[in-house]
């Protein structure tokens, strides 16, 4: 055993110090001039033996072995042309020139081809589609290609490429790759390369017929979520022939199992999390209309349905400027929707005050027509927000576990909104005036306060947020005339958990519920596990009428 | 109070007058309709009939909520749930009586169940081939559903807005759980295609007559019968209720069940009027839970007047013709037709069309006896703000 060990360490120091050599040398001569003619090449035949376009020439060689061969010196050459001349035999534009037997690139022009040179990419002429043939090439050199263009990436300065490079080629066992693989090992600085690299070198190694490099590899991946290596470790499972290797192999592959759970776990509670966030959006001007005015609004889901317009009615407005149009639509969104609730509060509800029972049907009403004034202003059918570039796309913790950026935004986004909202009803003087009002509306106006005046301005306020909140679910689904009617049912749902006039209670409830909706969902399905969530509030509220965090004192009224 | 003396004036004469405009119209379409032939001025369409016999249940429907909203104070957003069980009831046994004329040809399976590739009946679709099964159901799964929940909320003192929060969650969840295929309902496309009620054909002229004068029938009862309710001493308590909770409890008595008796038996009328509707429309689905139809129904209530029975009846049908003209002439006015009403009658008319016609009529009365003492116009549903 350990003779055989020492023996593959030696040769894996011979490879590893030749790759290097390879691989430093042309780093010595980075400016070297292109040799364009076939003259030049032979003085320097030291260190190159042949030029570009006698290595293509071999390409004209019918067999696929002498490609093959081809393909693999060409990618040992340091010239900035050799990914773009792979890159070009791939996609079939690097043709069979038969009127002087040479290779160039080719593109196909109008029945034509137009020739190029293959080392400067000039026009060296046209020929008759007849004359021109493309390189074949087969599946094998195409994975020869890949590999070798992966090696070249392997060295790229930026580090991304050359993590993707490491990731494509786990679970090669091509020498030549390992060789590659193992030098950039030694030069490599970055954490994340080198964990991508260490994972193809341990996949390699489990095919070693060395029981204790096999040992060490195994203990190496275990726990690597790679969805390689859970293939590699099963494979090697039923290939395993001693009890000890079985056992350790068994043992990774519980670990992985076990991370990988636990990563969906927390890939659940992410998605919660975000649902939780679009929750607390919309009800959390719901909490301010319903838990500090005692108001029932039952067009607060319109009014979020107006803030999501408006952020389509802003995207097309600024068609050249998605990418920041957001930072207008965010504010418009408010005013619009606070504007309307204005509207509402004087010209609807200040009859009502103190008659929630009518409040509720009179806001209903409301919300009617406003979406049948969107359905005939914007068509009944939905519309599209295109979501900026900077919000697409998922920041990747690994491979198991990724979190997208249009949730990670909106958690973000909702708990700043929040705040905002804590810090104006704490921090202000409306707040000051809002809380007062709530709490005892006649001893607020003996001592001055226009209550009237904060009833309107604070029905404005959670109907702006509202419109904020449409802005964000803008980003999540479609804009259509009953994106409000949706929300409307779990805002109360939430606002009545968390407690009437606490907002922390909102907060509370909001992400609670968007948890457990998320965690019933892989068990019960999205439909049932709604169900399941409003059945558990209807019998909470039969438990606890007055929420999570009743509101006590005198403010509590009862 | 108000309904004293609205008492001392109609009472007598106000279920009569009821009884007589319901069945002379009732009356006079089946005379219309089944005298002339189809080609006489005089005649009316079996649409016609099959229209007035679905307002009707939707006046029953009204009264149902009228009972607990009106002369309770608990409003529900929910009570379109009850009429929706009480529809499905009917609808499964109108599909078990379809029997083998569906498309597939089953004997035993419904066609919805033979295309999800169903062996078998499920356990709760045994019994609803008998009739007076289904008719038992019809009462008992309302009833049922209506007791429990209430008796649940009652007991914990929910009221006010939180009642009708979570009566409208208990018809969103419901909703949600018919939507799917799995429960055994029909999913998206409910229960349709219905044959033959009682072996009559349900496209015979002679079965929708009939039906309606069925649903008159049983408007006219379920009218007799809360009328009977809210005069006797038990309504007394639950006017109190209404007026005064906390009061009422501290006088002694139990005002839960009060209030849970009355609103069982209010979802036990509201399945009636769901089991009534759907021979005649010919279709059940889950839409028929969704909360918009619950908030819709009171505003039928409340166009029409609460705490006056009569007030809500016609308020159905006076919104649902509406609906029916609005729809046909423009059907995107509609809503903003139904949206502003809700916001004029709550704003405008807190009595209904109802109070405002009895306040008008009070003022000419006043001005003749010159007495100078109208009735007070006290809110009947606003004592209860606790």
């Amino acid at each position: 055993m350990g003779y055989r060990f020492g023996q593959m360490l030696t040769a894996l120091f011979l490879v590893l110090l030749a790759s290097v050599s390879w691989a430093e040398e042309p780093l010595q001569d980075p400016t070297a001039p292109p040799r364009t003619t076939t003259e030049n090449s032979v003085d320097e035949i030291d260190i190159l033996p042949l030029s570009l376009q006698e290595i293509l020439n071999r390409l004209t060689n019918r067999s696929f072995d002498e490609k093959e061969a081809a393909i693999r010196q060409l990618a040992k050459q340091d010239n900035p042309r050799v990914v773009p001349l792979l890159n070009a035999l791939m996609n079939r534009e690097l043709v069979h020139n038969r009127k002087d037997d040479t290779i160039a690139l080719g593109v196909k022009k109008d029945g034509q081809w137009e020739l190029r040179d293959p080392e400067s990419s000039e026009v060296i002429g046209q020929a008759d589609s007849r004359a021109v043939r493309p390189v074949i090439i087969n599946n094998r050199l195409r994975t020869v290609i890949n590999n070798q263009l992966a090696l070249v990436a392997l060295n790229d300065p930026d580090s991304d490429i050359r993590y993707q490079a490491a990731g494509q080629l786990i679970g090669n066992d091509d020498a030549e790759m390992l060789a590659a693989l193992t030098t950039r090992h030694y030069q490599e600085s970055h954490p994340r390369v080198v964990a991508q690299i260490d994972t193809a070198l341990n996949i390699a190694a489990l095919r070693s017929d060395d029981l204790t490099t096999r040992l060490d590899a195994i203990e190496a991946l275990a726990g690597n979520l790679h969805p390689e290596v859970k293939n590699a470790l099963n494979t090697r499972l039923l290939a395993a022939d001693t009890p000890q290797e079985s056992q350790a192999l068994e043992k990774a592959i519980a670990r992985i199992e076990a991370r990988i759970d636990t990563f969906q776990t927390a890939d659940t509670v992410f998605f919660g999390l975000s649902l939780g966030s679009v929750l607390l959006l919309a009800a959390i001007g719901l909490a301010i209309t319903f838990g500090v005015m005692g108001v029932i609004n039952m067009a607060h889901g319109e009014l979020i349905m107006l803030g999501a317009y408006t952020t389509y009615v802003v995207q097309q407005l600024l068609p050249d400027s998605h990418e920041w149009s957001l930072l207008i639509a965010v504010p418009a969104a408010f005013l619009v929707s606070a504007f309307v609730g204005v509207l509402i509060e004087r010209f609807v509800i200040r009859f009502l005050y103190g008659r929630p029972l009518e409040t509720l049907l009179a806001t209903f009403g409301v919300s009617l027509i406003l979406q049948q004034a969107v359905r005939v202003i914007f068509s009944p059918l939905n519309r599209t927000v295109i979501t900026p570039e900077w919000m697409s796309g998922a920041l990747e913790i690994n491979p198991v576990f990724s979190l997208t950026y249009n949730r990670l935004y909106i958690i973000v986004f909702a708990l700043a909104v929040f705040l905002a909202l804590l810090a104006l009803l704490k921090k202000t003087r409306l707040g000051l005036q809002v809380r007062a009002v709530s709490q005892n509306r006649a001893t607020a106006r003996g001592l001055g306060i226009r209550s009237e005046r904060v009833n309107a301005l604070t029905f404005g306020l959670g109907s702006g947020i509202a419109g904020v909140a449409g802005v964000a679910l803008a980003q999540l689904t479609n804009v259509g005339p009953n994106l409000g009617q949706s929300y409307i049912i779990d805002s109360f749902m939430v606002v009545v958990f968390g407690g009437v006039g606490n907002l922390w209670g909102t907060l509370t409830a909001a992400f609670s519920l968007g948890i457990a909706n998320k965690l019933l969902e892989p068990m019960a399905g999205a439909v049932l596990a709604k169900i399941v969530v409003l059945v558990f509030i209807i019998l909470f509220i039969q438990r606890k009428p007055r929420g999570l965090f009743p509101q006590r004192g005198r403010a509590a009224e009862e | 109070m108000r309904d004293s003396t609205f008492k001392s004036a109609f009472n007598d004469r106000t279920a009569k007058t009821f009884m007589a405009v319901l069945f002379g119209a009732t009356l006079l379409v089946t005379v219309l309709n089944q005298l002339f032939p189809a080609d006489s001025v005089l005649h009316v369409s079996a649409y016609t009939v099959t229209l007035l016999g679905k307002y009707l249940c939707y006046a029953l429907l009204a009264l149902a909520l009228d009972l607990v909203w009106g002369y309770c104070g608990i409003l529900s957003l929910g009570h379109g749930a009850f009429f929706a069980l009480g529809g499905y009831a009917m609808g499964m046994y109108l599909m078990r009586q379809i029997g083998d004329r569906g498309v597939y040809g089953n004997p035993e399976l419904p066609d919805f169940m033979v295309f999800l590739n169903w062996s078998e009946l499920p356990w709760y679709w045994h019994g609803f081939d008998q009739f007076w099964f289904t008719a038992l159901m019809i009462l008992l799964v309302p009833g049922l559903l209506a007791f429990v929940f209430g008796w649940l909320a009652f007991r914990s003192r929910v009221t006010g807005v939180y009642l009708s929060i979570i009566t409208q969650a208990l018809t969103y969840a419901l909703m949600l759980a018919f939507f799917r295929n799995e429960l055994g309902f029909g999913g998206n496309n409910g229960l349709t295609d219905f044959k033959d009620l009682l072996g009559f054909s349900l496209q015979s002229d002679t079965t929708r007559v009939g039906l309606l004068i069925a649903t008159a029938v049983a408007l006219a009862g379920a009218f007799i019968l809360c009328r009977w309710i809210t005069g006797s001493k038990l309504g007394r308590v639950v006017m109190a209720v209404r007026d005064a909770e906390s009061r009422t409890r501290f006088v002694g008595y139990r005002t839960e069940h009060y209030k849970l008796w009355i609103f069982t038996l209010s979802a036990i009328l509201a399945g009636i009027a769901g089991a009534l509707y759907v021979p005649q429309v010919g279709i059940i689905n889950p839409g028929e839970f969704s909360p918009l139809n619950s908030i819709e129904l009171v505003v039928w209530v409340a166009v029409g007047g609460r705490a006056t029975l009569y007030g809500a009846v016609i308020g159905a049908i006076l919104v649902n013709y509406g609906k029916t003209v609005f729809t046909g002439i423009m059907p995107e006015a509609w809503l903003f037709a139904l949206g502003g009403l809700f916001v004029a009658v709550t704003v405008f008319l807190p009595h209904g069309l109802v109070g405002l016609v009895a306040e008008n009529w009070g003022k000419v009365k006043t001005r003749f006896a010159q007495n100078g003492n109208a009735s007070n116009t006290t809110n009947p549903a606003e004592g209860d703000t606790p």
